[in-house]
């Protein structure tokens, strides 16, 4: 499918500070774009998660935007340390988060099924020692 | 009700966006977990909270809140209000504990955002 536009956003292990920046400008960009109302949220709050995630568990990595003409699409990548049981981390109440993600507010075990939840297509895999990718797609209607 | 209505029940400051005081409220939620905030919330409402640190404001982008209300006095910092601002919303902040602030906005007429339970999924 023909891409529109596309960018990527490196995201620092443990930068607790600048975890959010890359989703409001992922917000900012798509708003200029003429996306809006629930899919917008729904972008956004899957964005904001999966850095967030980014920030709290990988080792670095990096979040993609890439718009087509009827979608967007969010492609989460980390070099490690990967999951090592995928249907625990999908599971509403179940968090490694540690002590200062939870000081923030975050760490509920609400962020992979928010991301599932607010998106249209949810891939995720996982190889621990290598490690994680979180592919979403929101359709945008006509 | 509108923000400047919550004002004046909850005697708070308003911190900034004193030009949208006129702005209609219906709703509210009340956390201190963004997780839960992120995951339930999906209305333009109003945040009571005792957290201040800038992921408040960043949860509020993402969700496009309308105002956000600080308990037990709690003021954030500048740069995170001036970044409240930018987004265009509104913060005030007031001495009363949440649960007071909650239960005279409640008996004001504005009401809880509709958000699923833990007992719905079990299906209780």
């Amino acid at each position: 499918m023909e891409e529109l536009f596309r960018i990527s956003y490196p995201v620092a292990a443990a930068d607790y500070s600048s975890a959010g920046k890359a989703s409001a400008d992922i917000k900012r960009r798509l708003k200029q774009l003429g996306v809006g109302g629930d899919v917008l949220r729904r972008v956004a709050v899957a964005s904001y998660e999966v850095e967030l995630n980014l920030v709290i568990h990988s080792e670095g990595g990096e979040l993609c935007l890439t718009v087509f003409p009827g979608a967007v699409q969010l492609v989460s990548s980390d070099v490690g340390p990967g999951i090592p049981d995928l249907d625990m981390a999908m599971r509403e109440g179940y968090s490694t988060a540690n002590e200062e993600a939870r000081s923030l507010g975050f760490g509920a075990g609400m962020g992979l099924p928010n991301m599932k939840r607010n998106s249209d297509e949810f891939d995720i895999k996982s190889k621990v020692g290598t490690g994680t990718t979180i592919t979403m797609r929101f359709n945008l209607s006509a | 009700m509108t923000i400047a209505d919550m004002v004046r029940v909850l005697n708070a400051k308003v911190l900034r966006g004193g030009d949208k005081l006129d702005t209609p409220v219906f709703t509210a939620c009340c956390s201190d977990l963004m997780s839960d905030v992120l995951a339930f919330v999906d209305e333009k409402t109003v945040l009571i909270t005792g957290l201040t640190n800038p992921h408040v404001i960043r949860t509020s982008e993402m969700l496009d809140l309308k105002c956000l209300v600080f308990v037990r006095g709690k003021i954030p910092t500048e740069d995170i209000l001036d970044s409240a601002e930018e987004q265009g919303l509104v913060v005030i902040t007031t001495k009363m504990t949440a649960f007071s602030a909650c239960g005279l906005l409640y008996d004001m007429g504005l009401r809880g955002v509709p958000v699923p339970t833990a007992w719905d999924a079990e299906g209780n």
